[in-house]
């Protein structure tokens, strides 16, 4: 017996070895299919780089030499090996429109996206999948078609717009909220930002009002964001409860008598945990993308406003680099998830 | 009438009226939707102009009608290109099986990883502004779905009497593949290119937002949002028309992908 339990064990850390190293080697290759991508991109690009630093006005040997200098004068592999390797060393150019290394622009501007977007994640998680739980016990039913529509409607309105619709109805007709800014103007530039969390940050200056004004700029953008989260989460979650309410082992429960409630909560959310977590991880990482939009609607800085700035700017390296930072997070965030939810059901392949 | 069939039939409707729009536009909008009245500009709503003007004095109505057009230009260019890609890659990947669908199905789930939205902002960024480059970002990271679909239906497919019984009949090649194997992947496709095409509305629209689908005179839906967007403290309903115009066309694809699947569920 002891043997045979210690063979199924080191058989079984085997396999969830080999579900690793696959899971590993899958995204690093998909890394690489990017970076691939945003090298063809920017070698098809009419923006010429060299051109771009030097000025319309450089003679004709200062512009050669800036294209030797950044090795634009190499063949295309060659070109690409050092792409990659500067990457690896997480050099990602100097920004042509802030004259700041990319790297450190992203840095600064990260952690303001990363808050919009987890606690967007945060709302838009718990509504959606107590809307879902709900739409499933009640299936068919009104209360079901409701939600269904909510979340058709979350799925289907243009964020951006719902922002402006939202700025005119909250800020500027009624004033509840703070308009766009991540912070009241009396206070933008009088609070350090070491952290780059608006909330943490307005929360340690201790300036009175500083932490409301931060989260009355913050709840529009939040509750926005949300709203798409809710969409999705509700919509493919319910679905995923429905699909397993139609299993056999329901019925079972529901013979041996145990309530709606408890067979949807004990019976039916465990078994459905894999694919929902599927379903949180790619919204967490659509929201990412949302974060773009919304952030440029409602001019808070961070990661997504960087982008469009730079969009608007023609700044190649800005816009690449912030292109590569947010495909990462993309690719990290589902590759995790999906190897969360292989190591932990053994059907899964 | 059952909410689901109510759905579709509002899904059905509305892109109908949308095809329409775009279709016969010249002969539909009121006034030309480039002319400008500086005197008359920002004018509420009324008799001659029903949905007012906009900052140049232009026809809102108007604008909004030929607005339908890059939109649905991009959904048919995307949809045209996209989905043969995607067929055509899966089936191959499912029929013949060995390393070429090894290949492929690699391949697919690789590109099922690029985040869509953001890549197509960069292709249009770098590539110049135009809902084309746009195009080619949404067909590069839209085509593995439709590749995986038509994979999976290939590949129980390959096991059918039905197959078989063509392939005793001497058909075999290509047409076998793209006379027998292929419809029977539509149905799955649906459902998916709804879907998808509600998803490549919010994509336009958000790039005419930030300005980098059509060059400034020409109306889209999007631009015409930031252009209301400057002026929403006072003149709101320049930017509610066309976001309600996106919303509904939006709203109409995603119900046609709900209803049919909701129907699959049995309930």
């Amino acid at each position: 017996m002891p043997t045979w339990s210690i063979m199924t064990a080191s058989r079984n850390s085997l396999a969830a070895l080999r579900i690793v190293v696959r899971a590993l080697i899958g995204l690093t290759l998909t890394l690489l299919a990017l970076l691939i991508v945003t090298f063809g991109l920017a070698k098809l690009s009419p923006i010429d780089p060299a051109l771009a630093r030097v000025g319309d006005h450089a003679s004709r040997s200062t512009y050669l030499q800036m294209r030797h200098e950044l090795g634009l004068d190499a063949s295309w592999p060659v070109q690409l090996l050092r792409y990659v390797q500067q990457l690896a060393h997480g050099d990602l150019g100097i920004s042509l429109s802030t004259g700041q290394p990319v790297e450190q622009d992203l840095r600064r501007v990260l952690p303001a996206t990363a808050e919009l977007a987890t606690l967007a994640m945060s709302v838009g998680a718990a509504v959606g999948l107590a809307l879902a739980l709900l739409a499933a016990r009640y299936a068919g039913r009104a209360s079901d078609l409701l939600i269904r529509f909510i979340a058709l409607l979350g799925n289907s309105i243009p964020v951006f717009w719902l922002g402006l619709v939202a700025l005119f109805v909250f800020y500027a007709r009624l004033h509840w909220v703070g308009g766009p800014g991540r912070l009241d103007d009396a206070y933008e530039y009088t609070i350090d930002m070491p952290s780059g969390f608006v909330i943490v940050d307005a929360w340690r200056s201790g300036i009175p009002g500083a932490l409301s004004s931060a989260l009355s700029h913050l709840v529009l953008p939040v509750l926005i964001l949300a709203g798409y989260a809710i969409g999705n989460v509700t919509r493919l979650t319910r679905t995923a409860l429905l699909n397993e309410m139609h299993q056999e082992y329901v019925m079972l429960a529901r013979a041996k008598g145990a309530g709606e409630l408890r067979v949807l909560l004990h019976h039916v959310l465990p078994n459905a945990a894999g694919l929902i977590l599927t379903v949180l991880a790619l919204t967490y990482a659509n929201l990412l993308q949302g974060a773009v939009l919304v952030e440029t609607v409602f001019a808070r800085p961070g990661l997504g406003r960087y982008l469009t700035t730079a969009l608007f700017a023609g700044d190649a390296p800005a816009i690449l680099g912030a292109t590569l930072l947010i495909g990462l997070c993309f690719v990290i965030v589902n590759g995790v998830t999906d190897l969360l939810v292989r190591l932990a059901d053994p059907r899964v392949q | 009438m059952s909410a689901d069939s109510a759905a579709r039939r509002f899904g059905v409707a509305v892109l109908i009226a949308w095809l329409l729009l775009g279709v016969m536009a010249p002969w539909l909008a009121p006034y030309n939707p480039l002319l400008q009245r500086i005197a008359d500009r920002l004018q509420p709503a009324s008799a001659l102009h029903w949905l007012g003007t906009d900052g140049l004095g232009r026809d809102v109505l108007s604008r909004l009608i030929y607005g339908a057009r890059p939109t649905l230009g991009l959904v048919v260019l995307v949809g045209a290109l996209m989905v043969p890609i995607g067929l055509t890659l899966g089936i191959l990947a499912g029929y013949c099986g060995g390393w070429i669908d090894r290949v492929l199905s690699g391949t697919t789930n690789i590109v099922m990883a690029f985040p869509q939205l953001v890549l197509a902002l960069a292709f249009v960024g770098l590539l110049g502004p135009g809902l084309v480059h746009a195009a080619f970002a949404l067909v590069l990271t839209g085509w593995p779905a439709y590749a995986r679909l038509a994979r999976v239906e290939t590949q129980q497919l390959r096991r059918s009497d039905y197959i078989a019984a063509a392939q005793m009949l001497g058909i075999v090649g290509p047409r076998l593949l793209f006379g027998h194997v292929l419809p029977a992947c539509i149905p799955a496709m649906r459902v998916r290119l709804a879907l998808d095409m509600a998803g490549i509305i919010l994509a336009a629209a958000a790039l005419g937002f930030l300005g980098l689908a059509e060059r400034p005179p020409t109306p889209e839906w999007g631009s015409m949002v930031a252009d209301g967007g400057k002026v929403v403290f006072d003149q709101w309903w320049l930017a509610t028309a066309p976001g309600a115009a996106i919303l509904l066309v939006s709203l109409a694809f995603n119900c046609l992908a709900d209803a049919p699947r909701e129907q699959a569920d049995g309930v």
